[in-house]
């Protein structure tokens, strides 16, 4: 057999860059972004995309993609967490009582929060794992009893409520404060107002005080998440231990603690959210997070990430969460009937799980 | 096909020290016997074929070759020392490798990344360590471009490669982190003749690099076709060790078999089996 003239495989036809693009995972949400943004240029009113309009669309789905990115993150490594939306009003309740009932200081609120929450992902994990059940059924569980432990314990912190008031009063003036709620780079945009670059009020105020915190982590998030998967040797554990189990072990990857560890990151991201709402509506209460598990996850996989594991991108579930975020504001600037927004939602699960699957088969070879 | 020679054999190995060297292996399994005393070494640059039929204790001793399991009795050397893996990552210190019928590889997943998986290369220092993806592509497309297979390029995912390909991707995997012994569970079991002959060249490669390989199968061609010494297993026991041109494709059958009704079978047959 000779091999030191390699013939090419006249059997491999030489891929167009079309070819090449739709293997990305997060083609599909980048198009998906398009075709709405497209859909909404013609339907609704002129005003959705100002910068006011876009910062309006942008806020929720900034709240619901740093729960997606945990998602897709978790799904990328061959598991599920339904108890992220849980998780939101859970945290929400350990924040509340941190700050309002304890008086804490943000500096100790804030890692608490998110420590509770790593603590409750690793339990989570932790037993998927020992016992080779399936998350799904597991964090289901935990949907219940981490929603059933907010209401218990918002009525014990308040006082028979199941709502906890007072967050506002509590971190007013904490040096924190600023990173985690209101917004930011507004000298920039009072500057930009007087230059006349930005909309004004008619007393020369901007019409946007300037950025959403939760847009700048929504962003930074996707970013060092797209680059821990693409770009570092945990990222490949990830991918692996999702693909396959048992070959990413016996190549030598930490399985068990990287799924752990994504457990933890995916609550630890539901912390994040109930952190950022709670401190800006000042109260919380146990409906927080309702449904948005399923939220999560619909963006993720509208995001390319395969409902088996192992392939997927942080950058499509940003993409995804934008996605619904156009839809659900992007309607209230429309004439149709906002209940349209639940028809749209499982129409574009269905359109993105058929969309993933060819993908998948095209990305192996499979026929 | 009584002699294959399609591939070049390597000088006569007899002078060379066996990397490797396992003698009167035995397993117990609770009251089953899985192995009741087997022998067998390896030398640098040979292809060392372990035949026997299913059951005959195969799985059991490359499982105690590579680490998996401890033997119960028998001493495992290597370079005249001896060693007692714990498990397969002492193994995988001493340089003995396996490539497992699973090939242990990911089809979603890009040939340099499952090249490289669980071994990444990194750059950088601190927070900003990061993959050094553009060794890992150069490598993973060097190394199989070696081995005869031209990529479209690293990103290639493993899925699209046929069975052969991947089994060759496993096996220069292996080599490039520097295994000096090589096992391979039953490599060809599951191709076709075109894929199964890419994959013994594969080991004709190897092995010329100086690699011992173990070559598991219970196909006497195709052991026949690289093998430079054939060690045949029977219900748990090593029936002795041939060098190439001393034994007939006939006699090694009949040893796999225990030397019974294959003689009658092939003859109905007409000396196919």
């Amino acid at each position: 057999m000779d091999t030191t003239g390699i013939i090419p495989d006249e059997r491999l036809k030489r891929e167009g860059i079309g070819a090449r693009l739709i293997k990305r995972p997060e083609l599909g949400a980048i198009a998906g972004v398009i075709l709405v943004t497209v859909f909404f240029a013609i339907t609704a009113d002129s005003s959705m995309f100002t910068l006011s309009g876009i910062m309006n669309f942008m806020t929720p789905a900034a709240q619901l993609g740093i729960l997606a990115i945990g998602a897709a993150m978790l799904m990328i490594g061959g598991e599920f967490d339904l108890s992220i939306g849980s998780m939101v009003a859970f945290a929400g309740l350990i924040f509340g009582a941190c700050t309002v009932t304890f008086g804490l200081p943000l500096i100790l609120a804030i890692p608490l929060t998110l420590a509770v929450a790593a603590g409750i992902g690793a339990v989570n994990g932790t037993i998927v794992l020992k016992t080779g059940l399936p998350s799904f059924i597991v964090t289901l569980a935990f949907l219940f009893v981490l929603r059933g432990a907010s209401l218990v314990g918002l009525k014990l912190a308040s006082g028979g409520s199941t709502q906890l008031r007072g967050v506002r009063d509590a971190v007013e003036g904490d040096w924190l404060a600023p990173f985690f709620s209101g917004d930011a780079f507004g000298p920039l945009f009072l500057w930009l107002a007087e230059a006349g670059l930005v909309e004004t009020f008619k007393n020369g105020r901007p019409k946007i005080p300037g950025i959403p915190v939760e847009i700048l982590w929504f962003i930074g998030l996707a970013l060092v998440a797209t680059y821990v998967l693409l770009r570092t040797p945990q990222g490949n554990w990830v991918f692996a231990s999702g693909g396959d189990r048992t070959a990413a072990s016996n190549s030598g990857v930490p399985v068990r603690k990287v799924k752990i560890s994504l457990f933890m990151f995916a609550a630890m991201c539901g912390a994040l959210v109930a952190i950022i709402t709670v401190m800006d509506s000042g109260s919380t209460d146990a409906r927080r997070g309702f449904m948005k598990e399923f939220e999560a996850i619909i963006a993720a996989v509208i995001g390319g990430c395969l409902l088996t594991g192992g392939y997927g991108s942080a950058i499509g579930a940003f993409f995804g969460a934008i996605i619904f975020g156009m839809v659900t504001i992007g309607l209230t600037y429309t004439n149709f009937d906002q209940d349209w927004f639940q028809i749209f939602l499982g129409g574009m699960l269905l359109i993105a799980v058929l969309f993933n699957n060819y993908i998948r088969k095209q990305v192996t070879g499979e026929r | 096909m009584t002699h294959d020679t399609t591939f070049h054999h390597g000088d006569p190995v007899a002078q060379t020290q066996p990397i490797v060297e396992m003698r009167d292996i035995e397993k117990h399994f609770g009251n089953i016997i899985a192995l009741a005393g087997v022998s067998f070494d390896v030398r640098p640059g040979e292809c060392h074929c372990l035949l026997g039929d299913n059951g005959a204790g195969k799985s059991t001793f490359i499982k105690t070759m590579s680490g998996v399991h401890k033997p119960t009795h028998g001493t495992i050397t290597i370079d005249g020392k001896p060693m007692d893996f714990s498990s397969p990552r002492d193994a995988m210190e001493a340089g003995i490798a396996t490539v497992f019928q699973d090939l242990a590889m990911i089809p979603l997943m890009s040939v340099a990344r499952n090249f490289f998986m669980g071994r990444e290369p990194t750059i950088g220092k601190g927070p900003l360590k990061r993959m050094d993806t553009a060794a890992m592509n150069e490598a993973a497309v060097e190394e199989m471009r070696k081995m005869g297979i031209n990529l479209r390029g690293p990103d290639q995912a493993v899925g699209t490669l046929s069975g052969g390909e991947r089994q060759t991707v496993a096996i220069a995997r292996a080599v490039f982190f520097g295994a000096r012994v090589l096992i391979l569970d039953e490599p060809t079991s599951a191709l076709g003749v075109r894929q199964t002959s890419n994959v013994l060249a594969t080991i004709d490669r190897v092995r010329k690099q100086g690699v011992g390989v173990v070559f598991i199968s219970h196909n006497v061609r195709h052991a026949l076709a690289v093998g430079d010494r054939f060690t045949v297993l029977n219900r748990g026991k090593t029936l002795g060790t041939a060098t190439r041109g001393e034994i007939t494709p006939e006699a090694l059958q009949d040893l796999m078999a225990g030397g019974q009704e294959i003689a009658q079978l092939e003859g109905s047959l007409g000396g196919t089996v």
